[in-house]
């Protein structure tokens, strides 16, 4: 499942080639318990509200919830993805809207991401305004990647 | 227990310099499932231009929180990390991080600030190598829930 249906890091998008306005593919990313785990131990936050269900029902939240950084993680592998091997990230920000809950079982949640090219800046740099949405609720606002692409 | 305005302005560092490691990239790429061969093939990263094999960008997020965790373990803090969730987060790359590179990093409380029932506390995070060279700036706002109620 990557972002333009290619080989993760094999196509190399040109600045040239670029248009403003432009809405590349939607592709789509699973999150499981699992995934939350494996994300706990790479990432070093062991908050347990994103583990441990008893917890984070007891401070109110639905279920467990996913790391606000997973989710920014798989929107930036979407921009990577995109972008192509040779691409730098020079700037990459989200609001996190809402929570992507993540119950237990053995589908747990998709994490959508979709973006439009937003504007092209000198220094063959782009702009992608970045969507993310989990159970049709918007869970990145404010998302803006901005890549330097071959020329 | 209200966050302790006193707190804005105040810088926190992490205890030791950070070893960017192959393996670490690499374990990263696997939790957020990305197979891209330039984070873990230190070829493919050449090929791609870089000197070796090099960090997604949100990896930057590990580094940060080494200075960050200084600053919200402070018991004079005094956030309840249980009700903290994720509000805001950007970075700016000076470069990529590259597997090799030694860095700190060095927090700084910009704002704490009541929104609705929730506290928000924002901080700045510089990346560095410990030659000095500036790698990446992380800006994290944070909310504690109910922290204003």
């Amino acid at each position: 499942m990557t972002a333009a249906g290619r080989e993760p890091g094999m196509a190399q998008v040109s600045y040239d080639d670029v248009k403003p306005g432009a809405e590349l593919p939607q592709a789509s990313y699973p999150v499981t318990r699992l995934s939350l785990v494996k994300y706990c131990g790479a990432s070093g936050d062991f908050n347990m509200i994103h583990w441990n269900e008893r917890i984070a029902k007891s401070v109110g939240l639905p279920d467990v919830i996913a790391h606000g950084m997973f989710t920014m993680a798989q929107a930036g592998r979407y921009v990577t993805d995109w972008a192509g091997p040779g691409a730098v990230v020079m700037e990459y920000g989200v609001r996190f809207s809402s929570m992507v809950v993540v119950p237990d079982d053995d589908i747990g949640a998709t994490i959508e991401v979709s973006a439009v090219v937003e504007e092209k800046l000198d220094g063959n740099q782009v702009v992608l305004a970045l969507t993310a949405r989990s159970s049709d609720v918007k869970v990145l606002t404010r998302a803006r990647a901005v890549v330097r692409l071959p020329g | 227990m209200a966050i302790n305005r006193d707190y804005v302005g105040r810088r926190f560092e992490a205890a030791d310099p950070y070893e960017v490691s192959r393996v670490k990239i690499a374990d990263f790429a696997r939790a957020i499932g990305d197979p891209n061969p330039i984070y873990r093939d230190r070829a493919a990263a050449q090929a791609a231009g870089f000197p070796d094999v090099i960090a997604p960008p949100t990896f930057a997020i590990v580094i940060s929180m080494a200075g960050s965790s200084a600053a919200l373990a402070d018991p004079g803090l005094g956030i309840n990390y249980a009700m903290v969730v994720h509000g805001e987060q950007r970075f700016e790359y000076a470069r990529q991080l590259l597997a090799g590179d030694v860095v700190t990093a060095q927090t700084t409380i910009s704002d704490i600030r009541d929104a609705g029932r929730n506290t928000l506390l924002t901080t700045s995070t510089e990346i560095r190598t410990v030659e000095g060279e500036l790698v990446c700036t992380a800006y994290s706002t944070i909310a504690e829930r109910g922290g204003a109620a």
